[in-house]
């Protein structure tokens, strides 16, 4: 618990407050923990942000060396790919303040010069030095005229217009076979065998003996360490500051002498330049694009990166990327995923309950409504609690003792039961003390219900309903994101 | 006879039917402290709205030494040495208060993106230029905005400091004149005295010229070279202290019709 250390003298000896001395010494009046994790959090504060990075840079370099697989490497890319595009859209929403539902668009524009520039397609195969910072420009000035007509746009306006862009790149992506006759963007079945990255005329092999090569693993966390640094940089100047300043108030910031238009368009193009060297980056690596990249659900989960880690930190961004993709990978896989969801129920009691005698409690239920249902089931009909737990391990085998698992699910049970656990949820935010409580126990067994019977069998639909429960719950417990700072709208 | 600094010639403003300023000739003269003063709805906070630009007169011509300002975007007037205070604060609340002054050092400075990524020598001197300009800006009010405060957050200031910070932001876009908007609202009495003094330090030792629009006569009375008051849009008096607050058409904007006559 936060509790304030002893404060200077608040009688009448002490120095009044506001003048010179209490000024002065406002180190004693800090809020900090008390006793050694005080003294932690002390020195971890002042370590500087550049050390967390090569720490950082360390571990995830590190990573391929640990565990060699090709699937590891390539949830690692697609992290780092991820982790570029939440800096990206953190330019425009989290510095600039625009809603900008035309991001993902911004990453097809990469993606597809790319393709068009450096494959058989037209016969190009531009020099990765030449094509990589000329195509990361292209982007910015396309994001630059795609600003144009909308700087004028706020908030709700603005969303529409850049959604409708968004809409307007993939259909003219995938009706783009007969543009003028032409066959330029393949049409839905995209552009195929595009050029991996060259140096000094080499090739750098996409796979290596039929593994995911490391090459592009690092190459993308090399593109992270420089758009970081380098967007790091860009806060720190009268250009950041100005993008800050028209996020909290435009007209104060162009009555300040800063011109608002233009800071709108430059943040526009500075998110889309990002997006655009991830999509070269990407496309190298999948030697194919396809318009159904860029649809509007990668748009939600980028969104979703930002606001999870906290919109406006450069820090944040980069950890909700980490934790939304590692998530969607982690909740394809059954197994995991049942770890997973346990491991999160218990998290999520003790962090609520801490370590009392209601989690006590509140667990204790849980699993003597668990054993009781499941006697009765199996009293009942054997049928009903011969399922099969899919996964192997010792918790499948503890969990079948313990769930009702059927080995035939009447087609009435999934949405009835999927239905009552959002029922059972709604009634628990509408009942304090006791009831709450007593009521916390089956509802968890009835979810724990729902998730091995219903939706461990899909985890397509699953992955993003657990997605947006955990955005639900951070958004009420923290409305800023894990890491993002405190903001205050009006006092 | 001083330098004129700001000008305004017969400028007229409309919303939609209700003439909101009407044939109103206004001058500053420079390092002059000139007061406006008037009923609320009279018109003087659009005063401020048209000099700065973010409304443009229907009629009429703002100049600023001479060059005409008028239709210009409030930016760049504010480039050209106008810089205002807002009488519903309007500061960049989630940013830390010494940003808040480097924010409007924006105009006169020149780093662009690329300068800024690569955090070119020539850029950081600049930076350092820009730190420094708040650090002395924030100065000038004494201890109040000074030291741990420079890095907290602007909502964590209290209303009166509130009220300097956005003071000192004003200052730090280099003006010429300075827009003070009320700049005593909602002070207790011994800030108020502050802010008395403070204007007239803001002449002395800062070189501003001010025009500023405030409520309390006691403000008005100490600072005030010169007072004009407003009433409809329309002109009604301007003088001396003195002159204004005896003029009964001052008295009567204020307390009604015939009111005048009844003392």
């Amino acid at each position: 618990m936060t509790e304030p250390t002893p404060t200077s003298e608040t009688s009448g000896t002490g120095p009044a407050v506001g003048q010179d001395e209490w000024v002065a010494r406002h180190g004693e009046r800090r809020l900090s923990r008390s006793g050694a994790l005080g003294v932690v959090e002390e020195r971890l504060r002042r370590v500087p942000w550049w050390a967390w990075l090569v720490l950082f840079l360390a571990i995830a370099s590190l990573m391929p060396v640990v565990d060699s697989s090709g699937y590891v490497r390539r949830v690692g890319f697609d992290t780092v790919i991820y982790m570029l595009l939440a800096l990206g859209l953190n330019v425009v929403v989290g510095w600039g303040g625009l809603l900008d539902l035309g991001y993902v668009a911004f990453f097809g524009v990469g993606s597809y010069l790319y393709a068009i520039f450096d494959s058989d397609k037209f016969g190009y195969h531009l020099p990765t030095i030449v094509a990589v910072p000329a195509i990361t420009i292209a982007g910015a000035a396309i994001g630059l005229l795609v600003g144009l007509p909308s700087r004028r746009l706020a908030g709700d306006y603005l969303a529409i217009v850049t959604l409708f862009f968004l809409e307007l790149f993939e259909t003219v992506m995938t009706n783009g076979n007969a543009i003028g006759g032409h066959n330029v963007t393949g049409g839905a079945n995209g552009i195929l065998r595009v050029d991996p990255f060259s140096a000094f005329g080499h090739r750098i092999a996409v796979e290596h003996q039929g593994v995911f090569a490391v090459s592009y693993y690092y190459i993308a966390l090399a593109a992270f360490l420089v758009v970081f640094v380098a967007l790091r940089s860009l806060n720190h100047s009268r250009t950041g500051r100005a993008w800050r300043s028209l996020r909290e108030d435009p007209l104060a910031a162009e009555v300040m002498g800063m011109p608002v238009n233009w800071l709108k368009l430059l943040s526009f193009a500075c998110g889309a330049g990002v997006a655009a060297l991830t999509g070269t980056i990407a496309t190298a690596l999948n030697a194919s694009v396809f318009p159904l990249n860029f649809s509007p659900t990668v748009l939600i989960v980028i969104y979703a990166m930002v606001i999870l880690g906290g919109s406006g930190s450069q820090a944040g961004v980069v950890l909700g990327a980490i934790i939304v993709n590692v998530l969607l990978q982690l909740l394809q896989n059954p197994y995991q995923a049942r770890v997973l969801f346990y491991v999160l129920l218990v998290v999520g009691l003790v962090v609520t309950f801490r370590l009392s005698r209601r989690t006590a409690f509140v667990a204790g239920t849980t699993l003597a409504v668990g054993f009781v249902a499941h006697a009765v089931a199996s009293a009942v009909s054997h049928a009903w609690v011969n399922g099969n737990t899919s996964g192997p391990g010792s918790v499948a085998n503890w969990l079948s003792h313990w769930v009702i698992i059927p080995s035939h699910l009447a087609q009435w049970v999934p949405p009835v039961s999927y239905g009552l656990m959002i029922v059972a949820v709604l009634a628990l935010t509408q009942v304090t003390g006791w009831v709450r409580l007593s009521l916390l126990g089956p509802t968890i067994y009835l979810s724990a219900f729902v998730w091995e019977n219903v939706m461990l069998d899909n985890p397509g639909p699953t992955r993003y309903i657990v997605l947006g429960v955990l955005l639900i719950v951070l958004m009420v417990l923290r409305p800023n994101g894990l890491l993002g700072e405190r903001r205050v709208e009006i006092i | 006879m001083a330098e004129r600094l700001l000008e305004l010639k017969g400028v007229s403003l409309a919303f939609g039917g209700l003439r909101v300023v009407s044939d109103l000739d206004l001058h500053v003269d420079e390092r002059e402290i000139v007061s406006v003063i008037g009923p609320n709805g009279a018109g003087k906070t659009t005063l401020f709205n048209l000099i700065t630009g973010i409304y443009s007169p229907d009629e009429g011509d703002i100049t600023l030494a001479g060059r005409s300002i008028t239709g210009l975007q409030p930016h760049e007037i504010t480039r050209l040495g106008v810089a205002r205070t807002f009488q519903t604060l309007r500061l960049f609340l989630n940013m830390t208060v010494k940003e808040n002054v480097m924010a409007a050092a924006y105009g006169h400075t020149k780093a662009g993106v690329l300068r800024s990524m690569l955090r070119t020598p020539g850029m950081r001197r600049e930076e350092r230029g820009i730190g420094e300009l708040a650090e002395e800006k924030l100065a000038f009010f004494g201890e109040r905005l000074m030291g741990y405060r420079w890095n907290q957050p602007a909502y964590s200031l209290s209303y009166a400091n509130r009220r300097r910070l956005e003071i000192a932001r004003a200052t730090a876009t280099n003006p010429k004149i300075l827009l003070l908007d009320e700049p005593a609202a909602g002070m207790n009495p011994v800030e108020t005295h502050e802010i008395t003094d403070l204007i007239a330090k803001l002449r002395t030792e800062g070189g501003y010229t001010i025009l500023v629009i405030e409520h309390d006569m006691h403000v008005v009375e100490g600072i005030s070279d010169r007072v004009v008051a407003l009433d409809h849009g329309v002109k009604i008096a301007e003088g001396t202290f003195e002159q204004v607050a005896t003029s009964t058409q001052v008295v009567e904007a204020y307390l009604g019709l015939g009111t005048a006559d009844r003392k």
